[in-house]
């Protein structure tokens, strides 16, 4: 891997660049032009803000968490307390960040964008699409500040139903109620988009990679998230009436609770992946500007996944009574699903082959997401067996297993995602040492939060519990050290992206030589994308984009 | 609703900045009439889609627990009046052509014939509302509650409480009165506008007490047959369940005789039969003294609780679409009465029609599901 060979010499063609004087964070100004706007980039940003304010709250709750279990009794916490922490700390990461990160956020700014439209096919329905989001969010703060939600974020029958937290059960269930019709929506809105509004020249195989990802999440969010829609609306009815439908005194079934709750919950787990491996797609063939390798096969194992997704549902609730023969099909089900997993991970690693690597902040969140994504899907598969999984059940096995998915790749794709984008997004391009310098502490920070907690779980440490065997302490202390410094690097993270908008220099039309239309528009992009029609071509082409010296950035040989 | 009306509300978004000649109610962000168009169109046939797997969670729901449980539901669905969920299911049908027909109004630039049958739509589905009305109260009234607020007492014992059905007709009235009242205005100002919408609002809102009338009359009617010992086949159809209650979960050696009764005895004598071979009648309209002891297995709130359970729910949240739908109904009247629907530009009112249909649809599978089945 070589960093990429800049040419001195000005290239012959140089096109007028310059930071435009009209884009669509100066197109109009007020609190207002931003509460009521319909640009898809504007509303993509309010939500970027969101969801990373949802973040830096659920990631105190996991510093709490973790400082709480340095000792292997008596933390600083009650036990109460540290129910209602960990419940928290997962109900905010999954509902308010990691589901509405890449999709509502960089999804929402950079589909249209990419896809060459000016913006998506219902543009109120997105806005109210955040609207609903923020409505759900108040709807968790709620239930946080007035008793403290204590059910875990899964909100199992009949603890849920019994246990006296009620009025922050209700809200919260109510919360997961108006962000799944956010999140629907945002799902149809891009269907729409991508079916009905590409322009001329823009196949579906001429589609980034990003799209196709995006596109598949969109049908699991249609599909799963109405199935959620209904369950915590009986659930909310139970709580309120006492329906009984999934309480046994009335002769109700919690393990339909259960079914009901991962029918949604599992599929969900790909609509928090499936995005993220879209934005790996594209940082690995712009950051080794060399073309995607087997795109089809990348497109194609997308939408496998998503359907794939919507059978394995049964393998969170091996131990919760099933038929013998549900829970054997469940398992073999769930193994399919690495394969178009693994196609992916093979197919990023030989765009890497033979590519001119630029390890600048982006692909070294990219190169972070390949590593702890393929020891997230590994460990998958001892807890998909049914012999290994009846052992690792319920530890903190399990823990470290989704974290790694959930974290090491989603997150840490995200991030990668918003580095990448930010100069488009902003305009400002970020300070790529310090970059670097985040990137490399989150890796090493993640890892050690997390590699202690398989060890602990095959040992037998069950997870959610406040207090664990002396023998178990030296590798709590661990994943706690490994926490803070996870969470340091994302600080930086954070100070680095903020740092640009104050001292970051302009950005250039094309920073890294991406071959996509949003490079393609200037940074920040015009309020309508595009002053004319963009010349739609093959997204992966990079044989004609060269860097210019005088731009400080890359492009298009004619 | 918010889809449907942010999938329409859309499309007549008149941006100031226009680069091309566009009509007013073609959106800024589509090239033609015909992308607006099918855009609409898909994302309501999306939006479709998630309504049948929001309502599939309690058609499994419903699968389950009669797997389950069939005798509950046996035994409960007898509550439930097969006439007035006749009558809805014929009501909601032919909302459903008069909503085919708006479409094609719409299209053929018929103005006038458009606001006519959106309203008859809208008529239809108020009367649904209002047959709906009087059943929920009747229910409440025997204590046929959901889940553990569930409190029939078949003996009697129960005093039946009144005042359910005035408690929900409050909402209606007042709605009622307003369109009364929005109607005079129309009229006396002369507007044609304001006419063509406020003449269906006050007939739908009419047409909700003509169905607490129909409803209350069937209800009494079926009350006063059964009392009298009239329509030997209907009770013959009840005695059918008692027998076929028995092999749920209990043996009982007297469950023959009170199917081979049914044919031959007064429904005084059957109820009284039935009672005693289950300990329990699934017949409300019998008078209570002529009834014993409640079943004890089915009659309680762990069985047949969770029967209304599912039946509050599955009604209740179509009745929620069926208010929705109102409104959006309503919004297109508003359109349809200001003419701004051409061959070009009637996708709002396909697209509602759509929607309506799948409530429609979705009707015809809970009447037989909850009324019909035994």
């Amino acid at each position: 891997m070589s960093v990429v060979d800049r040419p001195i010499t000005a290239p012959v063609h140089s096109e007028v660049e310059s930071y435009p004087e009209h884009h669509f964070l100066n197109h109009s100004s007020g609190f207002l032009s931003w509460a009521l706007t319909l640009d898809h980039k504007r509303i993509g940003l309010m939500y970027l803000v969101g969801v990373m304010s949802s973040f830096a709250l659920g990631g105190m709750f996991a510093l709490m968490i973790r400082i709480h279990l340095w000792n292997f009794k008596d933390g600083w916490l009650s036990n109460q307390t540290y129910n209602q922490v960990f419940t928290l700390h997962g109900a905010i990461m999954v509902f308010l960040f990691i589901i509405p990160s890449v999709p509502a956020a960089l999804g929402n700014f950079l589909l249209p964008v990419m896809l060459g439209t000016k913006d998506v096919a219902f543009p109120r329905l997105n806005l109210s699409s955040f609207y609903l989001w923020v409505t759900g969010l108040i709807l968790f703060l709620t239930a946080l500040s007035v008793t403290g939600l204590d059910t875990g974020w899964t909100f199992y029958t009949p603890y849920s139903i019994e246990t006296q937290q009620g009025g922050a059960v209700l809200a919260a269930t109510f919360g997961v109620f108006v962000l799944g019709f956010s999140s629907i929506f945002t799902g149809l809105n891009f269907i729409v988009t991508i079916n009905t509004m590409r322009p001329p020249g823009m196949t579906w195989f001429r589609m980034p990679l990003f799209l196709w990802a995006i596109y598949a999440t969109s049908i699991i969010q249609v599909l799963a998230t109405p199935v959620l829609g209904i369950t915590v609306l009986l659930l909310s009815a139970e709580r309120l009436l006492g329906i009984g439908i999934f309480d046994p005194k009335l002769n109700g079934d919690p393990v339909t609770f259960q079914h009901f709750f991962w029918f949604y919950s599992h599929p969900a787990v790909y609509i928090m992946i499936l995005p993220a491996m879209g934005i790996i797609s594209e940082l690995m063939s712009v950051h080794c500007h060399k073309g995607i390798f087997g795109y089809r096969m990348i497109a194609y194992s997308s939408i496998a996944i998503a359907l794939f997704g919507f059978l394995v549902w049964g393998h969170h609730m091996f131990t919760s009574g099933m038929a013998d023969v549900t829970t054997i099909v469940f398992s073999a089900l769930t193994f399919t699903v690495s394969i178009p997993s693994a196609i992916k991970v093979f197919n990023w690693l030989g765009t890497m082959y033979q590519g001119t690597v630029s390890l600048n902040t982006p692909m070294l969140y990219a190169l972070a997401f390949i590593f702890l994504f393929t020891i997230g899907g590994l460990t998958g598969l001892p807890l998909g067996a049914l012999s290994t999984d009846m052992h690792f059940h319920d530890t903190y096995f399990v823990v470290a297993h989704f974290h790694y998915v959930m974290m090491g790749g989603t997150l840490v794709a995200f991030l990668g995602g918003v580095f990448h984008w930010w100069p488009k997004m902003t305009g400002r391009m970020f300070n790529d040492k310090l970059g670097i310098v985040s990137a490399i502490i989150v890796f090493v920070g993640f890892n050690l939060t997390f590699l202690p907690q398989f060890v602990l779980g095959s040992r037998g440490m069950p997870r959610r519990y406040a207090t664990y065997l002396p023998e178990f302490q030296p590798l709590h202390q661990l994943s706690t050290i490994g926490s803070i410094t996870l969470g340091s690097g994302l600080l930086l993270a954070l100070i680095v992206l903020l740092m640009s908008l104050v001292n970051g220099k302009k950005a250039p039309r094309n920073p890294w030589g991406g071959a996509t239309l949003e490079w393609m528009c200037s940074s920040p992009p015009p309020h309508d994308n595009f002053s004319s029609a963009p010349t739609v071509g093959d997204p992966y082409d990079f044989s004609n984009i060269e860097y210019d010296g005088r731009v400080g950035g890359y492009v298009k040989r004619p | 609703m918010t889809a449907i009306q942010e999938n329409l509300a859309h499309v007549v978004d008149d941006h100031a900045d226009h680069h091309h000649e566009h009509p007013s109610w073609l959106a800024h962000h589509f090239d033609d009439a015909e992308q607006q168009y099918d855009s609409g169109k898909l994302g309501m046939w999306l939006f479709l889609v998630t309504e049948v797997l929001f309502f599939s969670g309690m058609f499994c729901a419903y699968a389950l627990y009669r797997n389950r449980n069939p005798e509950v539901f046996e035994f409960c669905s007898s509550f439930l009046n097969e006439k007035l969920g006749a009558i809805n299911t014929g009501v909601l049908l032919f909302s459903s052509l008069t909503m085919a027909w708006a479409v094609r109004a719409a299209q053929l630039r018929q103005h006038q014939l458009l606001v006519g049958m959106l309203g008859a739509t809208l008529g239809c589905a108020a009367i649904f509302l209002g047959v709906k009305a009087v059943e929920y109260s009747h229910k409440w009234e025997l204590g046929l509650l959901p889940g553990k607020l569930y409190v029939a007492q078949l003996d009697g014992a129960h005093g039946p409480h009144k005042g359910y059905l005035e408690f929900i007709c409050t909402v209606p009235a007042i709605v009622t009165a307003l369109c009364a009242l929005y109607a005079i205005y129309a009229f006396a100002t002369k507007s044609l506008f304001h006419q063509r919408v406020a003449g269906p609002m006050l007939v739908a809102g009419l047409c909700f007490f003509g169905g607490v009338g129909l409803g209350q009359y069937l209800e009494a009617q079926e009350e006063a047959s059964k009392g009298h010992g009239g329509h030997a086949g209907s009770h013959e159809h009840h005695a059918m369940v008692d027998g076929h209650v028995d092999h749920g979960s209990h043996e009982h050696a007297a469950a023959p005789d009170s199917v081979h009764a049914a044919e031959t005895k007064t429904a005084a004598e059957i109820a009284a039969s039935a009672a005693s071979a289950m300990g329990g009648s699934p017949n409300v309209y019998v008078s209570p003294t002529e009834l014993k002891t409640p079943n004890a297995d089915v009659n309680q709130r762990s069985m047949a609780g969770l029967f209304f359970s599912i039946y509050y729910c599955m009604t209740g949240v179509h009745a929620i679409h069926i208010i929705g739908g109102m409104i959006v109904i309503t919004w297109l009247i508003v359109k349809a009465a200001r003419e701004e629907f051409h061959e070009q530009y009637f996708g709002p009112v396909d697209n509602v029609g759509l929607y309506w249909h799948l409530v429609d649809f979705i009707w015809i599978y809970l009447f037989p599901l909850l009324y019909l089945i035994t």
